[in-house]
C-alpha cells in the first residue's frame, strides 16, 4: 500500500482507516482475472503471442480487459453486436473483417529530410510488433494479410526542419492490408503527415513509437474518394517525459474508423489528441481512442469536433480513458463537440472514463452535440451578415479549433480549403 | 432625412401556458437627428420593442407596421433590417465561439457596406474606435464576446454601433449593468455617433441615469405594452423624482401609490 503522506490529501482522497474486507482504498476489489493481465501497456513477451484480457466468456469489466492478438483467429467473425463494432455498418466494410485482405495495398511515398531513415521491410523486420498489437478483428486481418511493412525513422536528437510527408495513394478497391512503423528516437522532434487519398478500401495498422524525451506530431489526414473504406488502427507507446500529438482529420470516404491509441510506459509523457471530421450524406466516419495512463505523472488531452450535414451522414466517437492504479499524479481531460448542421444527420459520442486511483490531479470528460445556436446566427445576421455567411462563420469557427493545432501552415490552408468546400457544398 | 415608423404594433410571444400579447398598440415615429428615450418598469415590454424591430424570431407581430422611410420593416429578414441601417445594441451581447472580433468586425461592415472597407483605413478606424472606448487592443484577436465582462460587451456594441453607422441606433437597455465610468465612456460613445447628424436614435431604459448624459429628445413612458404618456426631457426628470408608481395599472395600484404617498408625508 502506499504510503499517504499530508501533501497528498485531498479531498476524495483515502484515509488512513483499515478498510473493510475486500475493499481497497479505492473502493471494491475488482475480479482478480481482470487484474492478471493489466500490468504493462502492451503486457510484455507472452501477451505478444495471445491474449484474452477479460478472461474466456466474461465480459471486459475495463477497457484494459479488451481481447488483443495478432492473430485473425483469436477474433470470432464480427456479428455487429460486439461493443466496439455496433456503430458501424459492417456491410460497408467490404470484405475488411472477412475476406483476405490480397489486394494491392495504397502506395506509399515519403518525402522527409536527409537523415530521416525510410525503409520498406518485410514481415520479419524485428521492429514489427514493438508498438502495437490488434484489438479488433480488422486490424489483426491487416496484421496476418500485409506483405511489407515502411518503416520511418527519425534519429536521436535529429530535430527536422519541416515534416516528414507520407502520401498513402488508393490503388483500387480490393481489400487490402498496408502496415506503417514510425519511430521517433529518443530527444528527437518531427511532424510526420499520413496524407491519405484516391480510392482504395484497407485496413491500415500504424506503429508510433515516441522514445525518451522525443517530440512528436502524426497528423493522419484522410481526404479519400467517395468509394473508399478505410480502418486504420494507430498505437503509440509513450516514453520518459515525451510528447506525442496525434490529429486525426477525416473528411472524405465512404466509411473511416481510425482507432488511435496512446499508452505511457513511463513517468513524464504528455500526449495530445485532436480530431475534425466533417461528416456529409451518408458518409460514416468513425474515431475510436484509447489513452491508457499505465503510469504515474502524465498528462492527456483529448479534444474532438465535427460537423454533419446531409441525410444519413453518421459521425461516431468513442473515448476511452483509463487510469490506471499505478497512475497516480494523472492529468486527463477529453471532449468531444459534434455540430448538426441539418436534418437527418446522427453523431453518437460516448465519452468513456475509468479511474482506478483517486490519487490524480485531475480527470475530465465531456460531450456536447447540437444545433447551430440560434442566438449566435441572430447576433451575427443583426449585424447586417446574411444567414448563409453566418452559418459559415460558426462553422469554421468551431473547426479552426483544431485546424490551427495542426502548425504546418501548407496543411492548415489546404484543410481550411477543404472545409470551405464541405460547407459550399450544400449551402451551409 | 430618414423616419422609422412604428403604428399600433401588436406584438405576442408563445409561452408554456399559451400566446401572450406584450406589446398592445405602440405607436412612435423616430427621424433622423431625434433622441428617444423609452422608460419603464420592468416587464413593460421595452425590450420586446427593440428585439421586434431588429426582428428577433420569437416575437411575432399580430397586426401594426414598422417602416423605414416607407419601406416594409416587417416584411425584411434579419440581416436585411440591418443592412437597411438598423442597428439593435443588446441587453445581452452573446458570445460566438471561433469567431474572432477581427473578423466579424469585418464581415459586417462589408455585408452593411455592401463592400469590404478599405484595409489601411479600416483598421485604424476600428483602433481608433477601440481606444476612444478603451477597449483594449488585443480584443481584436478575440472571439466575439467570448470571457468579457458586462461593461465590456456593452462597450463593444457601442463600438461596433460607431463603426457600422446605421440610420437608426436602438440602445436596449446599454446602461444596465455599467458603473459610472463606463456608462460616461458608452454614453460618450453614442454621442459622437449622434453628433454626425445622420442617425436616429431610439435608447431604451429602466432608470434616469444615462439620460444626465445622453440628452433624449422625447420621452415615452412605457406601462403594460402600452405608451401611457410623453413628453420632453422635463418629463424624464419628474420620472427620476417619482418613479413609475403613479403609472401602475388599475384602481388599486393608483389608490396604493396614493396611500403610500400619503404615509410619505
Amino acid at each position: 500500500m502506499t504510503d499517504i503522506t499530508t501533501e497528498k490529501a485531498r479531498i476524495g482522497a483515502p484515509s488512513a482507516q483499515p478498510f473493510i474486507n475486500g475493499f481497497t482504498e479505492e473502493g471494491e476489489s475488482l475480479s482478480p482475472i481482470n487484474f492478471a493481465e493489466s500490468k504493462s501497456p502492451l503486457a510484455g513477451e507472452a501477451v505478444k503471442s495471445h491474449s484474452h484480457g477479460g478472461g474466456v466468456g466474461i465480459p471486459d469489466s475495463s477497457r484494459a480487459g479488451r481481447l488483443t492478438s495478432y492473430k485473425l483467429a483469436d477474433f470470432k467473425p464480427l456479428t455487429g453486436m460486439e461493443e466496439d463494432w455496433r456503430f458501424t455498418p459492417l456491410k460497408r466494410l467490404r470484405g475488411l473483417h472477412s475476406a483476405v485482405l490480397n489486394g494491392t495495398a495504397p502506395s506509399v511515398s515519403v518525402t522527409a529530410p536527409d537523415a530521416v531513415t525510410v525503409e520498406t521491410v518485410g514481415r520479419d523486420d524485428k521492429r514489427i510488433g514493438t508498438a502495437a498489437i490488434p484489438e479488433d478483428r480488422v486490424s489483426a486481418n491487416a496484421w496476418e494479410n500485409f506483405s511489407e511493412a515502411t518503416v520511418i525513422t527519425v534519429p536521436a536528437e535529429f530535430e527536422a526542419d519541416g515534416e516528414i510527408n507520407v502520401v498513402l495513394t488508393g490503388q483500387g478497391t480490393d481489400a487490402s492490408a498496408q502496415h506503417l512503423v514510425i519511430v521517433a528516437r529518443k530527444f528527437s522532434k518531427s511532424v510526420v503527415v499520413l496524407d491519405h487519398h484516391g480510392s482504395a478500401v484497407v485496413s491500415e495498422n500504424v506503429e508510433i513509437v515516441v522514445e525518451d524525451g522525443a517530440e512528436l506530431s502524426v497528423i493522419s489526414l484522410q481526404e479519400w474518394n467517395e468509394d473508399a473504406v478505410h480502418a486504420s488502427s494507430q498505437q503509440a507507446k509513450i516514453g520518459r517525459d515525451a510528447k506525442f500529438k496525434h490529429i486525426v482529420v477525416s473528411l472524405g470516404g465512404d466509411l473511416v474508423r481510425v482507432t488511435p491509441s496512446a499508452r505511457f510506459t513511463a513517468p513524464g509523457g504528455e500526449v495530445e489528441m485532436l480530431g475534425l471530421y466533417f461528416a456529409d450524406a451518408g458518409q460514416h466516419l468513425e474515431q475510436r481512442l484509447f489513452v491508457d495512463h499505465a503510469v504515474a505523472n502524465c498528462k492527456s488531452n483529448v479534444l474532438y469536433k465535427g460537423a454533419l450535414q446531409g441525410r444519413n451522414a453518421h459521425a461516431v466517437w468513442v473515448g476511452d480513458v483509463l487510469i490506471r492504479k499505478e497512475a497516480e499524479g494523472t492529468d486527463s481531460y477529453e471532449a468531444n463537440r459534434n455540430l448538426l448542421l441539418t436534418d437527418g444527420a446522427r453523431a453518437d459520442s460516448v465519452p468513456n472514463l475509468e479511474i482506478e486511483t483517486g490519487l490524480i490531479k485531475g480527470a475530465g470528460h465531456a460531450s456536447a452535440t447540437g444545433r447551430l445556436d440560434d442566438e449566435h446566427l441572430f447576433y451575427l445576421m443583426a449585424r447586417g451578415i446574411p444567414e448563409d455567411v453566418a452559418r459559415r462563420l460558426v462553422v469554421r469557427g468551431f473547426l479552426h479549433e483544431i485546424i490551427q493545432h495542426i502548425k504546418v501552415p501548407a496543411i492548415e490552408e489546404r484543410l481550411i480549403a477543404s472545409v470551405e468546400r464541405e460547407l459550399a457544398a450544400t449551402n451551409n | 432625412m430618414s423616419t422609422l415608423e412604428i403604428k399600433d404594433l401588436h406584438v405576442s410571444i408563445e409561452t408554456e401556458q399559451g400566446t401572450k400579447e406584450i406589446l398592445k398598440g405602440v405607436s412612435l415615429t423616430i427621424k433622423t437627428g431625434q433622441t428617444h428615450a423609452i422608460m419603464g418598469p420592468n416587464g413593460s415590454g421595452k425590450s420586446t420593442l427593440a428585439s421586434t424591430i431588429a426582428g428577433h424570431p420569437r416575437y411575432n407581430v399580430t397586426s401594426g407596421s414598422i417602416t423605414l422611410d416607407g419601406e416594409d420593416v416587417l416584411a425584411m429578414s434579419v440581416d436585411e433590417r440591418a443592412r437597411a441601417g438598423v442597428f439593435l445594441a443588446m441587453q445581452y451581447p452573446v458570445e460566438v465561439p471561433g469567431v474572432s472580433m477581427t473578423n466579424f468586425l469585418r464581415t459586417a461592415k462589408t455585408a452593411i457596406d455592401g463592400e469590404a472597407p478599405k484595409l489601411r483605413t479600416w483598421t485604424k478606424d476600428v483602433k481608433a474606435a477601440m481606444q476612444q472606448l478603451r477597449i483594449d487592443a488585443d480584443f481584436a484577436q478575440r472571439n466575439v464576446n467570448e470571457g468579457f465582462s458586462g461593461g465590456e460587451k456593452k462597450r463593444v456594441e457601442i463600438l461596433q454601433l460607431e463603426l457600422f453607422k446605421p440610420k437608426f441606433a436602438i440602445l436596449d437597455e446599454t446602461d444596465s449593468g455599467l458603473d459610472v465610468d463606463a456608462l460616461k465612456v458608452v454614453s460618450e460613445g453614442v454621442n459622437r455617433a449622434h453628433a454626425e447628424g445622420k442617425m436616429g436614435t431610439l435608447l431604451i431604459t429602466h432608470y434616469t441615469r444615462i439620460l444626465r448624459y445622453i440628452k433624449p429628445d422625447f420621452v415615452h413612458v412605457f406601462v403594460d405594452g402600452q405608451v401611457v404618456e410623453e413628453g420632453g426631457p422635463e418629463l424624464a426628470d419628474r420620472l427620476e423624482e417619482e418613479g413609475y408608481d403613479r403609472y401602475a395599472t388599475g384602481a388599486g395600484a393608483a389608490t396604493i401609490a396614493a396611500a403610500s404617498a400619503v404615509a410619505q408625508a
